[in-house]
């Protein structure tokens, strides 16, 4: 399953893994605001901001084709809006919508990649994300295994009785939503059944060290370089 | 001797109108374990319930000398460990170590203190050496073992403990039940397993239609109700079924 996948990644041992998720948010975001703000994709560009990313998947010990072909997915959808481009007569835009749209998704699965979610979310949240939020993307990350899991079994034993079929998808959706509420109940009584009173504690706090702080300096130094030696080339 | 848990006359309703318990006494002792036996839907875990406070009907129900109410719920629960039935329910934390550590931490223990403490009962449930897994990862039985873990941390003095044994394998029952040997709390169990119950309980209580129509021995009430699985010829078919 695709998040199992990732997850197995986020639990590596590099060096870009043992850095304090704060850093790793900080420097994606600097990435993307860097590529996004480059108002022309050159090749220097394109290469630049690619060959970062690469050595980030390089630094995090993942492996480069798998990552590569999974980001993949984001092609069909931003080929779309080339296409789109093209025949308005833009081939420009078209190639820097694939290519931004590309190292951004790129940028963000290292990052799932190189940090166990619930650090990520840690970070998320200690870097002003509402602690609600985080709660409910851990809440879902946690149970759409065990939903998958379930739509999946209900769709073996639709297949036993017969074909797949839309108004037996139909069907099950409705059923997977009134059992996800069902769990949703039961999983609240089992935490208020553990004292639980509105407020979660975390056990391992984020605690930044010289190591982080480095890094996150080196990155952002090495980005806004990339960006300003870009914006002196045009 | 004081008991621990004292529940007298408990009637409980479902919004839905359903009648779940009719008029439930019980009593546990310190040390003992009963296992709650009973037809689907005759109010076992509905009754389970009741002792840390998910649910309140109408009786009075006492646990530790306190009686079950908005105010005392916090130490209630502390005292009464209930470890579900669905422990995908019960494992909602990324990790096994933050899992066991989320009732020591709603306990207002320090951090250190309530990892120590969630390492102690995981050590105790026989599963020290999986702290960092995700609970998903995790076998039937190493999650009820997690989920058990859970309700250790936070040292009550009950377990309750609904239907344990579901899903696990023959080695996984085993494994179970010979930590729920080791542990010195009182426990209360809902099973339909005879075997589990033989092995654990001193005593047993049967449930039909909400109330508690027959308690002693296990053996005697296995035979009573023909609560044995194995098929001999003559043995009756469950009471129909119940609210």
């Amino acid at each position: 399953m695709h998040h199992l996948v990732v997850e197995r990644w986020s639990r590596g041992d590099s060096a870009l893994h043992a850095r304090d998720a704060r850093v790793k948010i900080l420097l994606t975001l600097a990435f993307l605001i860097a590529l996004t703000t480059t108002p022309r994709i050159s090749i220097a560009a394109a290469l630049g901001y690619g060959l970062m990313a690469l050595a980030a998947v390089l630094a995090g010990g993942l492996p480069a084709g798998a990552v590569l072909l999974r980001v993949a997915v984001v092609l069909p959808f931003s080929a779309t809006f080339a296409v789109v481009s093209i025949l308005a007569g833009d081939s420009e835009r078209a190639v820097a919508l694939l290519v931004k749209s590309y190292l951004s998704a790129l940028a963000v699965l290292v990052l799932a990649g190189v940090t166990p979610l619930p650090r990520l979310l840690r970070g998320l949240e200690s870097l002003g994300a509402p602690r609600f939020l985080a709660l409910v993307v851990q809440f879902l990350y946690r149970y759409l295994f065990v939903i998958s899991e379930q739509a999946q079994h209900m769709r073996l034993a639709a297949l036993c009785r017969g074909r797949f079929h839309f108004r037996a998808a139909a069907g099950a959706v409705s059923v997977l939503f009134a059992r996800s509420y069902a769990r949703a109940q039961g999983i609240h009584q089992a935490m208020l059944a553990r004292g639980f009173q509105g407020r979660t504690e975390l056990l391992s706090p984020a605690r930044a060290g010289v190591a982080d702080v480095l890094t996150l300096l080196s990155g952002i130094l090495v980005i806004v370089a990339l960006r300003w030696a870009l914006e002196a080339l045009r | 001797m004081q008991p621990l848990i004292e529940v007298r006359n408990l009637r409980f309703r479902y919004d839905d109108g359903t009648l779940a318990l009719d008029g439930v006494d019980f009593q546990l002792y310190p040390g003992e374990t009963v296992a709650l036996f009973g037809p689907n839907g005759s109010g076992k875990t509905t009754f389970v319930h009741h002792l840390n406070g998910l649910l309140m009907g109408e009786g009075l129900v006492w646990v530790c000398g306190l009686p079950v109410e908005k105010k005392n719920l916090a130490l209630v629960r502390r005292k009464v460990g209930l470890v579900f039935q669905d422990s995908d329910e019960q494992l909602f934390m990324p990790t096994v170590l933050e899992d066991v550590a989320f009732g020591p931490l709603n306990l207002g223990l320090p951090r250190e203190e309530a990892s120590a403490a969630a390492k102690r009962a995981l050590e105790q449930a026989g599963m020290g050496q999986l702290l960092d897994r995700a609970p998903y990862h995790l076998s039937a039985g190493e999650k009820r073992r997690v989920a058990l873990a859970g309700v250790l941390a936070m040292q009550p003095e009950i377990l309750a403990l609904d239907e344990p044994t579901t899903f696990l394998d023959p080695p996984g029952q085993r494994d179970l039940i010979a930590v729920l040997r080791r542990l010195p709390q009182a426990k209360i169990i809902v099973t339909h397993d005879a075997l589990l119950a033989s092995a654990l309980a001193g005593r047993a209580v049967f449930f039909q239609r909400g109330r508690i129509v027959a308690a002693g021995p296990v053996d005697q009430i296995v035979a009573q109700f023909h609560w044995d699985p194995r098929w001999e010829s003559g043995s009756p078919s469950v009471p129909e079924s119940e609210a």
